[in-house]
């Protein structure tokens, strides 16, 4: 049995920016089987009626030897706002890892995150480790922007962009994109962030002929492939379920 | 003693037999192998497979859940593979268990639900569970379970073409769910099934659009248990068929609610997203219970309930 469903002990919960929050967790059943892109489901408290479902999580770091997972959440809902209360010694419930993660196959990688979906890029730039990656990142402004700290020591070039320009290049993620694939020669692209970046991103790839790989995000239950609120038509015509047969897919696969 | 820890929870719905009285509620716990990485499938009651339809279905657009005050709701639009895909892909996998296998079928006129039910007939599962809170599309839409006629229709057609018992779920969005009970009994129901979720709606106010992509959806989760256990109760009264008793069950001392409401037997459904165990661990409190009360057999409680 791959995915678990386990009590995991916070040992660390702190503020990183504005409201994203580090959470890290003691899972060893999971962390020593994580793919990067996977998720965990996790649950706040055990006997709580309300809020009563589970919050996908994507994996942004994990640590097979100290057996940790770590989520990088930002304040969204009730949820995550109920999420911020958590203290060292606490514990949480956490079901994983769940969904397919990345292929790891790129020789030469290129990441492009938006937003929050810098995190699970993290623990795949970290997955390359001996073929450094290039990461594109974008946010709306500076502030938002803390992400280069957490990647300078996992990826070789750091480029940025922020939408009202307080840093990096003044405009969208994807606007630097064609540049990038104009100066270098990457095999893979790697994308996670905001359903309309991830469209422009799969578009230039494929202008470019890159592969690419998107990791989607959508409301979901059960997060096995039970309760099918996460299903999305395909290029194939068959039904994709985001939690099983994703969150990561094929650009080309994806109905855009 | 073993054997005596399984013959407490035994029961026997309609001549299906199941190890506990504790099921899997249509929609929830997909064909069942989706949860095989976290429950032993053998020791759940019965596993009630995704709703099934002739064709392939893929559901409804837009956002297919919401979350509520101690619930949540879902307009997933019945997506589902269809019926031969079930029969020829899924049911082989399911063989392998030693756990009854339901299949819950939904048609938009009756001769649908006879079809289903004859392609069924012979695919090795335990049961039929008929949904009928289906739109009637002959009948302009109306939901063939709001209307006794139409429901007894669908049941009449379904018991022609099968000899698997057959399991008819109630819709609790009606006025009188006694009246609904009476006709399918009287139609040849073997068995009543209840709650299915109660129609509700979520607006956004950020954007006064509707929260689901569908507009309303189906509420569930333990909001809604005390309908649910106050229509079993009523049905309880009215029926001589056994009752499978749902809404919003968590734990076993939900589920003994229902039991003693009426209930022969129970299904969880909205709580296997929460806890995938649960199935078990409510069976496991279940016959907690009974040896703490000195009873030995579930069925004891059935409908017990002191109304003074």
């Amino acid at each position: 049995m791959t995915k678990t469903c386990v009590t995991a002990q916070v040992i660390k919960h702190n503020i990183i920016a504005g409201d994203v929050w580090e959470l890290v967790v003691v899972a060893p059943e999971i962390a020593s089987n994580t793919r990067p892109g996977q998720f965990v489901h996790i649950r706040l408290a055990a006997d709580t009626l309300d809020p009563l479902l589970r919050r996908p999580f994507s994996i942004a770091d994990c640590d097979a030897a100290k057996g940790t997972l770590t989520l990088l959440y930002r304040v969204v809902g009730r949820g995550t706002e109920l999420m911020t209360k958590l203290q060292p010694g606490n514990t949480i419930n956490c079901m994983g890892p769940l969904g397919t993660g990345f292929n790891v196959s790129a020789e030469r990688p290129l990441l492009v995150g938006g937003g929050m979906g810098l995190a699970p890029l993290l623990l795949l730039a970290r997955a390359f480790c001996s073929r450094p990656a290039t990461i594109l990142m974008g946010g709306r402004n500076e502030q938002e922007l803390f992400w280069p700290n957490l990647y300078a020591s996992v990826c070789q070039n750091i480029h940025i962009t922020s939408d009202d320009g307080s840093v990096g290049h003044h405009g969208f993620t994807v606007d630097l994109l064609p540049e990038l694939l104009k100066q270098q020669k990457f095999d893979v692209i790697y994308a996670c962030g905001p359903h309309v970046m991830l469209k422009g991103v799969a578009a230039i790839a494929a202008q470019y002929a890159v592969p690419c790989q998107v990791s989607l995000e959508d409301y979901m239950a059960c997060g096995v492939g039970a309760c099918l609120s996460c299903t999305c038509a395909s290029t194939s015509g068959k039904r994709h379920k985001v939690c099983t047969d994703g969150p990561v897919f094929w650009a080309q696969e994806v109905v855009w | 003693m073993v054997n005596q820890d399984e013959s407490m929870l035994a029961v026997n719905i309609a001549g299906i037999k199941m190890k506990t009285p504790v099921m899997t509620a249509s929609g929830t716990f997909g064909f069942g192998l989706e949860y095989s990485d976290f429950v032993d499938l053998n020791q759940v009651g019965a596993i009630v497979v995704k709703g099934t339809t002739l064709a392939p279905k893929v559901g409804n657009s837009g956002r297919r859940i919401a979350e509520t005050p101690a619930g949540m709701m879902n307009c997933i639009g019945l997506e589902n593979p269809g019926v031969d895909e079930f029969i020829t892909n899924t049911m082989p996998k399911l063989a392998a268990y030693q756990v009854p296998v339901i299949v819950n079928i939904s048609g938009n006129t009756v001769e649908d639900y006879g079809e289903l039910a004859a392609r069924l007939d012979q695919s090795g599962i335990a049961g039929l569970e008929v949904n009928i809170s289906c739109p009637n599309v002959k009948q302009g839409g109306l939901a063939f379970g709001t209307c006794p006629e139409s429901a007894s229709e669908v049941v009449r057609e379904v018991k022609k073409k099968t000899s698997l018992p057959v399991i008819v779920k109630l819709s609790p969005n009606v006025t009188d769910v006694v009246l609904m009970a009476k006709a399918v009994e009287a139609a040849g129901a073997d068995a009543i099934s209840l709650i299915n979720t109660l129609l509700g709606m979520a607006i956004d106010i950020k954007t006064w659009r509707p929260v689901l992509g569908n507009t309303v959806g189906g509420l569930s989760g333990p909001a809604v248990k005390p309908v649910a256990v106050r229509m079993v109760w009523q049905v309880a009264k009215a029926v001589k068929v056994p009752i499978i008793g749902m809404g919003g069950i968590m734990t076993a001392e939900d589920a003994l609610e229902f039991i003693l409401a009426g209930a022969s037997a129970v299904a969880v459904g909205t709580a296997n997203f929460v806890n995938p165990y649960v199935s078990v661990d409510v069976a496991e409190g279940i016959r907690d219970y009974l040896t703490k009360r000195g009873l030995t057999q579930v069925s004891d409680l059935v409908g017990k309930v002191n109304c003074g």
